[in-house]
Formats: C-alpha cells, sequence, structure tokens
C-alpha cells in the first residue's frame, strides 16, 4: 500500500498534477484558475483556456461544445462560450481578455474530450491577450482546490 | 402565528410570479432568455397553454434526427431552438410551462450544476404532487409512475440559472408523431413508443390545482410577488440578441434533402 502510494505520489509529481484522497478533483499545477471553473496555461501573451476537471465532473457527460469565431473578443468573466451537459447548457466564460486565435475543432465531433482529459486535449480556445495583469485577478493551483473544496462541503 | 408567517416570509429571497395564458413559445423563450441574461431578480413564469402547435428543440438538436421533416413542412408547423439544453418537444395550447429563473444566491443550497438544480426541482415537484400521484423525476423526467409528463431544460450562467417544464396537460396524437425516436433516450424508456410512453396530466388533477399547487410549493421557498406582464422591466425584444431562434425554411427542407442522400 505504502509503495503503490509513493509511486502514485511520484507520478502525481512527474505528470505535474495533485491527487486528492477523498478523490476530489484533479487540479495541475502551472495553471491559474478562475471562480467559474475555468483554467488558463499562459505562454508569453498566448493562452490556452478550458473547464476544470471539478467543473466537468459537475456538469456531466458533455454532449455539445458551442465555439466562439477565431478573431472573436473575450473579456475576463464573460461568456464566450457554452457546453451542453444532463439537458443543461452551460456557460464558458473566459478568465482572460484578448483575442481568440484558435478553437479546439475536435470538440465538434468529440465533446466528450472535455471530460475524459480537461486539461490537454478537451482545451477549448487559444487567446492573445491583452492584459496580463489581470492574471492577478485568477487563483493559483492551492488556492483554487480549497475553492473547490468549499463549494462542495457548503452543498 | 401571521406574525411569525410574516417574519419567516421577510427571510425568503423574493420571487416574482408572472401568470400567462397562450402566450405563442417564441415570445415566452425570448423572454426568458432576456429575464435570464438581464434581469437581477428571481422570477417564476407559468404559461397557461401556447397558442398553436410548435417544434422546440434544444441548443443542439438534430433537425434530421429528431423530427419527421416532410409532415411538418406539409402541416406548416413552425420549429423552434432554443436556448436550453435538452430534448425535443411538441408544444400546443394543452402544454403548461413552468419556468424559475434563479439568482444561484437565492437558491444556496443547490451548486449551479445541472444535477444539483433538477435534484431541487424534483423535491419541490414533490411537494405539488404529494398525495395526487406516483411523482418522480427519473432520468431528468418528471413521471407518474414509469410515465412522462414533463420535460425538462436548464441553461446556466455565472450567478444565475433557468429550469423551464413543458407539462403534457394533455396532447394531439397527431402532433407527436411528427416526433422520431430519439436516438438517446432515457433507460426507463424501454423501446416503448411515444404514446407508451407519455401519460396525460389531466388524468390527476385540474389545470387550476396544479398552477396553484406550484405555487404554493414555490412559496415555501420564496416570497412570491404576483406582478403582470406588461410591468416587466427588461431591455425590449428589439434591444437583444437572442440565442433562441425560428428556424428557417431553406434550414428545414435542407434537413429533408439530408435524410434523402
Amino acid at each position: 500500500m505504502a509503495c503503490r502510494q509513493l509511486w502514485a505520489s511520484r507520478a502525481a509529481s512527474y505528470l505535474r498534477i495533485s491527487v486528492f484522497h477523498r478523490g476530489f478533483s484533479n487540479v495541475v499545477k502551472d495553471l491559474k484558475y478562475a471562480d467559474s471553473h475555468e483554467w488558463v496555461k499562459v505562454d508569453g501573451n498566448s493562452a490556452t483556456v478550458g473547464i476544470t476537471d471539478h467543473a466537468q465532473d459537475h456538469l456531466g457527460d458533455v454532449v455539445y461544445v458551442e465555439l466562439p469565431e477565431v478573431g472573436a473578443a473575450v473579456t475576463q468573466g464573460a461568456s464566450f462560450g457554452a457546453v451542453e451537459s444532463v439537458k443543461a447548457t452551460s456557460d464558458i466564460n473566459s478568465p482572460v481578455s484578448g483575442k481568440v486565435v484558435e478553437v479546439n475543432e475536435e470538440l465538434h465531433s468529440s465533446p466528450a474530450l472535455v471530460n475524459s482529459s480537461p486539461y490537454e486535449n478537451g482545451w477549448i480556445i487559444k487567446v492573445e491577450m491583452s492584459d496580463n495583469g489581470e492574471l492577478n485577478n485568477l487563483m493559483d493551483p492551492e488556492k483554487y482546490s480549497k475553492f473547490c473544496e468549499e463549494e462542495d462541503s457548503k452543498h | 402565528m401571521a406574525v411569525m408567517g410574516k417574519a419567516r416570509e421577510a427571510g425568503l429571497p423574493l420571487m416574482k410570479l408572472v401568470k400567462l395564458r397562450g402566450m405563442p413559445i417564441l415570445q415566452q423563450l425570448h423572454l426568458e432568455e432576456r429575464l435570464l441574461r438581464t434581469s437581477s431578480d428571481n422570477w417564476c413564469l407559468i404559461n397557461d397553454g401556447t397558442s398553436s402547435p410548435t417544434i422546440v428543440m434544444g441548443l443542439s438538436g438534430k433537425l434530421s434526427e429528431l423530427v419527421e421533416v416532410k409532415p411538418v413542412l406539409q402541416d406548416h408547423i413552425p420549429i423552434i431552438r432554443r436556448f436550453t439544453g435538452g430534448g425535443t418537444v411538441v408544444v400546443d395550447q394543452n402544454t403548461i410551462f413552468v419556468t424559475m429563473i434563479c439568482n444561484k444566491d437565492a437558491v444556496s443550497n443547490v451548486q449551479p450544476f445541472p444535477r444539483s438544480i433538477m435534484s431541487w426541482s424534483g423535491l419541490l415537484y414533490n411537494d405539488v404532487f404529494e398525495g395526487l400521484a406516483d411523482f418522480h423525476l427519473r432520468e431528468n423526467d418528471y413521471v407518474f409512475g414509469d410515465r412522462k409528463f414533463g420535460g425538462n431544460a436548464q441553461s446556466i450562467t455565472k450567478n444565475r440559472w433557468i429550469h423551464h417544464t413543458s407539462f403534457l396537460w394533455d396532447y394531439d396524437v397527431k402532433n407527436m408523431s411528427y416526433l422520431k425516436l430519439p436516438a438517446k433516450a432515457p433507460q426507463y424508456r424501454l423501446t416503448r413508443s411515444h404514446l407508451d410512453f407519455v401519460c396525460r396530466m389531466k388524468e390527476y388533477l385540474t389545470r387550476s390545482e396544479f398552477i396553484e399547487r406550484t405555487i404554493k410549493a414555490i412559496g415555501g421557498q420564496f416570497s412570491v410577488k404576483s406582478i403582470s406582464s406588461e410591468s416587466i422591466d427588461v431591455p425590449s425584444v428589439s434591444e437583444y440578441v437572442h440565442t433562441t431562434r425560428l428556424l428557417t425554411n431553406q434550414e428545414i427542407q435542407e434537413a429533408c434533402c439530408t435524410i434523402q442522400t
């Protein structure tokens, strides 16, 4: 059991994934998080955006993703698209402001990528950011994990 | 007791109640979308029947897979794509619509995610039908026994959500024939045809009884205030870009061609 835990912990560290014993949602290091459960990966002026493991778990099986047009403007905190799951459309809100430079076309034929790979293949849009300073408004992984725990414990 | 009742009511969030009758479903959906997106109040809309038979699909519905396009074209039945998720329904003057639009903080014990909201609604309608019928929320449908009488859909924004239901007070068999058996059906449906799967609410209670009981159940969680549709204060139709829309004849004809090729 101890060996398995050690292996899991090392694997998690290699993959930069935090895994919680109670089966809580995965949170990836080096990303920033919005309180509406989107993540952003920043590389210079470029941002990749998706929804978190917490979000996909609570949404259920995603059957459709409504994507914005390339070239569309996005604003921090405002909706840019939607996912459909369990008879509901749920807004996806942008964690950063800027211009959409790429959308994940794979999601048209495989919307379930959002569930199976929320931080990798299930990415949703790429944005050319207009204001890197806005990243200060987002949560780091530890703060986001705690935020999710608090949300789940309240309900 | 009256003082305690008032005091208790004072602690409940306000919900504005609008009772409508025969509002066209496109107009109702447009109003709902504007209230969700531009209002900060909680709302309950009850539309007792809509004006004429209309097919209403969810946001991602594929026309050719869900609707018998040829008879729809022949009979000039309008098709709407609505802003919420979920399946396809055919509505008419015998459909009763109940819509709840809430700030997430007004129902703070409910997380703003589909299954939580659906569960909450199931508990609410449990109160509505208590003692009258064998009501259940079953795989996101409202059923009496194992027969569906109400279909649900939702839309969730950052701080608000809408849960709306079309209740089959009664239905016209001919209208049901415009709908195909969906590829994705709930497990409890088994292989039943539409007519063996649904049931009529009118066999259980009167229209007015249903509406009164629903308002009473909502009153257990909200302080309900009736307002007229004329006094709804949100941007007019012309000022707002809706997602909900009527499909064009061209789109419906193209779906017909898709099936043929």
